[in-house]
């Protein structure tokens, strides 16, 4: 290719046609917006690093065995204890139940909006999702320690009614509140799947509810488990709710009448307990937190990586 | 007659039809006006009767006369051009001159490159992620492409008006603004913008509310905008890919008209599928096809057949390709 | 096969146990969305019922106080007030031009823009407290150590939104058509004015729209606060972005705490007025979704 040196003719259109106006501003400018993205990594790079020192401080002291495998959590007393598994005991026995709650609601209220609803009702049942999601979980805390635990107690129909402080009602309360969260995702994943295709199912003379089973949801499967994923990734990663409603006793047990303590619960009371820093009451904080950190990141790319797959499907 | 084909460079031109080349004013050219029964049997054979009753032909022979060929400067030549997209060929060979002052038509069917050649005129490949141009376009003897040519500079002085029209969602007098200020222009605005409107054949229809949504116009009136928008910044050359082909017929015919008065003072390059709008409004027609041989739509290689007056390759086309198209026995 | 008679075609003809089936599916997935209706509905009237005795204007202009009766948020309004502040001036300018960068300018071919993207995507998902926990090893304590104060609290806030003010504003720019900002380009634009002068002011009610939602959940998030060690027994209002503070949610948590019913109530009280704050951000998100959606 010529390469050209200098504006040859006189004539208006060559004029200028190689200056450099403005490109340095512009450059500039979009040096700036890069570094807006690029302080992602950063806010990465600072909770790994933030999680991760004081973690391998801990295990300098505590045997990671201990850790994984005990049953004793009672660390910040003198001579404490530091198994974790009452703690991964309790938020499973939450995350369980809130799975019971969220998963299959959510699951059905997708199905709804995407197979069922109306332009008008959807219009409408929509945004109160949004709003069901935009509760403030403290709100939601108390909602089951004040009227989900009362209700339940009076209504039991074992044996022991449940504690004041117990597993399920904060797990049912949460799964209220993850609900949205499944649907949102569910319900975009079946949005995509291609018209034609319960055209084709109702041409052949299958009901809504075949369509739906039969159509809809194993072609938007991949997307809908994203959604489970990251509703019980969520359910793990919640803090107020139990905190509040299920309890500050660690506990190792199946049993959701009782009360118990869960990973998120104790890093939030450890927390408001003002450790100071270094110790190993402070450094708990951060042995618990990456334990959950890294429970809820597999989960999330398992997640991400279902949600993009779906997504390439169809486009 | 020469026709230019792939491979071969362009040199001389067609010969005129009707004598040598003189100094006199072009109307000692003028083609005759033969009725349909003197036209060559080969351009009359398959030349269906169109619904205004007249043959591609015909509307060919009604332009106005040709130029005289020494004066015609080169806006555009291309040498041997070539794009490919992400490795895969899209293009081929092209030879092609582009004068001043007259409306250029690059025809052709579907998939042939005649967008992408277009587009190489004005460096809006370049915004394609994989895009890749090789050989030589030069604009009045400039490398296009040269290290030192500044993209938003060669786009500032070659405008484009694109197939679905595309105003800015604001007023319409920020939408011919838009041009101007970007580019620093510190005069009045005000009569800018008229200007603009008068010379796009909008001013009447909006003069009175130009604080209105460019949104809210017609197709054809918001094609007519775009256009305005693009005079605005006073280009040199206006591109047009398929402008009309979103528009009814009688907003073409409008757009059609305005390309016939904005000709003699920017030179235009319209591709159209339309080959009855190529006959009515260029100068000289530039035919594309696939190559022979690339019958897979995924690989499917532009080429550039033959490059004429308007009028020959309606009329008396070199190549039997072209004969097809036009005579519309394919395409 | 013989010709169908008329009650073929009727409903009726149909299994009686299919029709059950089909049914029943259809009240089943009406039901959860009742389901999760009836819950908001008995949430709020339960916050209505048990706050009631405390609405007042004594609750919005008394301070906490060791008596359930003379309680009030003034100082948490305010806490949240800062906060939110914080969080409108720092999350939102970076969170939109890093959406702006990573739609409009980044390279998908560079590694290290595919790798932001899945970094962000997954930050979105990271529980709250864990950023809690990020401010207390960085903000609170560790490094910079500015101790519980309104900075590192809203600081932390804006860690917690940031990615979702990122994807919600590029879902923003992806929703404006690519022939905007083609056109402008045809017109000699640089890049970044065709952005900045047509795409950008073209997503600005998107924009908007995950602003507001962003500043909600930053209201109402408490866990990443407690984490911080913000006291919650606050009977000032904040005087700087040094000063120690509280937040509607903390004080909430706190007052939930406490084992006196008088407390509940006021606990039910100032969550009527959390939520009321909430509900209000919300609705205008969502009527600014709609009334300036553009149809293009």
């Amino acid at each position: 290719m010529a390469t050209a040196t200098k504006v040859m003719s006189a004539s208006r259109p060559l004029e200028g046609l190689e200056a450099g106006r403005g490109r340095l501003r512009e450059k500039l400018i979009v040096t700036s917006l890069f570094l807006c993205a690029a302080l992602s990594i950063l806010v990465t790079l600072g909770i790994v690093v933030a999680l991760v020192e004081p973690s391998i401080e801990f295990f300098a002291t505590i045997s990671p065995w201990e850790f994984f495998t005990g049953t004793e959590w009672s660390p910040l007393f003198k001579n404490g204890e530091f198994g974790v598994l009452p703690l991964v005991a309790g938020t499973m026995v939450v995350t369980v139940i809130a799975s019971f709650v969220c998963l299959p609601l959510g699951l059905f209220a997708a199905i709804y909006l995407s197979e069922y609803a109306t332009q008008r009702t959807r219009g409408f049942v929509k945004p109160i999702l949004e709003i069901l999601a935009g509760v403030p979980t403290v709100v939601y805390g108390f909602f089951a320690l004040t009227f989900v635990t009362p209700l339940l107690r009076e209504n039991w129909l074992f044996e022991t009614p449940p504690q004041v402080f117990n597993a399920l009602s904060g797990g049912l309360v949460m799964g209220i509140m993850i609900l949205p969260t499944v649907a949102s995702i569910a319900e975009d994943a079946m949005f995509a799947v291609p018209q034609s295709l319960r055209a084709g199912a109702a041409a052949l003379g299958a009901t809504r509810y075949e369509v739906s089973t039969r159509v809809v949801v194993p072609a938007a499967l991949s997307g809908i488990i994203a959604a489970f994923v990251l509703g019980i990734s969520r359910a793990v990663g919640e803090t107020m709710i139990v905190l509040i409603a299920v309890g500050g006793t660690p506990n190792l047990t199946w049993n959701p009448a009782k009360a118990m303590q869960t990973m998120t619960a104790f890093i939030g009371a450890a927390g408001l307990g003002d450790q100071s820093t270094g110790s190993i009451g402070y450094k708990t904080i951060f042995a618990v937190g990456m334990t959950l950190f890294l429970m809820t990141l597999v989960m999330n790319i398992i997640s991400i990586r279902l949600v993009r797959k779906y997504r390439e499907v169809y486009d | 007659m020469d026709t230019v084909s792939v491979g071969s460079e362009v040199t001389s031109d067609s010969e005129f039809r009707g004598g040598a080349v003189t100094e006199s004013e072009p109307s000692d050219h003028a083609p005759e006006t033969v009725p349909d029964a003197g036209v060559s049997p080969e351009a009359h054979s398959d030349a269906r009767a169109r619904g205004d009753g007249s043959t591609l032909a015909g509307i060919a022979k009604a332009r106005r006369p040709i130029r005289d060929e020494a004066r015609a400067e080169t806006v555009f030549e291309l040498s041997d051009v070539s794009v490919s997209y992400s490795g895969s060929c899209a293009v081929q060979g092209v030879n092609l001159r582009i004068r001043r002052n007259e409306v250029t038509a690059l025809i052709g069917p579907s998939g042939c490159g005649k967008t992408t050649v277009l587009r190489c005129l004005n460096r809006t490949n370049d915004l394609i992620q994989g895009a890749k141009v090789e050989g030589n376009v030069l604009y009045h003897g400039i490398d296009l492409y040269g290290p030192k040519v500044e993209p938003v500079e060669v786009r500032r002085r070659i405008g484009m008006v694109f197939q679905k029209p595309n105003p800015f969602p604001k007023s319409i007098y920020d939408n011919i603004a838009f041009g101007p200020r970007v580019g620093g222009f510190k005069g009045d605005l005000d009569e800018l913008v008229e200007r603009s409107l008068r010379r796009a054949a909008l001013w009447d229809e909006v003069k009175r509310d130009l604080k209105a949504s460019a949104m809210a116009l017609s197709g054809g009136q918001q094609q007519r905008l775009c256009i305005a928008r693009c005079i605005a910044v006073e280009p040199d050359v206006i591109l047009m890919d398929e402008p009309c082909s979103a528009l009814d017929p009688v907003s073409t015919l409008r757009i059609e008209e305005l390309m016939d008065e904005l000709v003699s003072e920017y030179t235009i390059v319209i591709v159209t599928h339309n080959m009855q709008q190529a006959a009515r409004v260029s100068d000289r027609t530039a035919f594309f096809t696939v190559a022979e041989g690339q019958d897979d739509k995924d690989h499917r290689i532009g080429i550039l057949v033959e490059y004429d007056y308007t009028t020959t390759v309606f009329t008396k086309p070199g190549d039997p390709r072209t004969e097809d198209y036009v005579t519309g026995r394919f395409g | 096969m013989s010709t169908p008679t008329e009650s073929v075609l009727l409903a009726s003809h149909r299994k009686r146990s299919l029709r059950v089936r089909d049914g029943a599916f259809r009240a089943a997935v009406t039901g959860s969305v009742v389901v999760g209706l009836a819950v908001l509905v008995a949430l709020i009237i339960q916050s209505l019922v048990k706050g009631w005795p405390k609405l007042g204007l004594d609750l919005i202009t008394n301070f906490p106080s060791s008596f359930y009766e003379k309680a009030g948020i003034q100082s948490a309004i305010f806490g949240t007030l800062w906060l939110v502040a914080i969080v409108f001036v720092t999350a939102i300018p970076i969170g939109v031009g890093a959406a702006v960068y990573m739609e409009m300018f980044a390279d998908t071919n560079v590694w290290y823009n595919r790798v932001i993207d899945v970094i962000i995507q997954n930050l979105a998902a990271v529980p709250s407290i864990v950023y809690g926990i990020l401010g207390l090893a960085f903000l609170a304590r560790g490094f910079i150590d500015l101790g519980p104060v309104l900075l590192t609290g809203g600081l932390t806030l804006s860690f917690l939104v940031l990615p979702v003010v990122i994807i919600a504003s590029r879902e923003a720019l992806r929703s404006v058509p690519s022939s905007i900002l083609d056109g402008a380009l045809a017109l000699g634009a640089t890049r970044w004015q065709g952005v900045s002068r047509q795409v950008l002011p073209a997503a600005i009610p998107g924009i908007a729209t995950a602003s507001i939602l962003a500043v909600s959940r930053a209201i109402g998030e408490a866990a990443p606060l407690l984490l911080l060690g913000a006291l919650q027994f606050i009977t000032f209002n904040p005087t700087g972005l040094n000063s120690s503070f509280t937040a509607l949610p903390i004080q909430i948590f706190n007052w939930i705490s406490r084992p006196q019913e008088g407390f509940h109530v006021a606990a039910a009280a100032a969550i009527i007025v959390l939520l009321g704050i909430t509900l209000l951000l919300n609705a205008t998100a969502i009527w600014l979704r709609r009334r300036f959606q553009q149809t293009w």
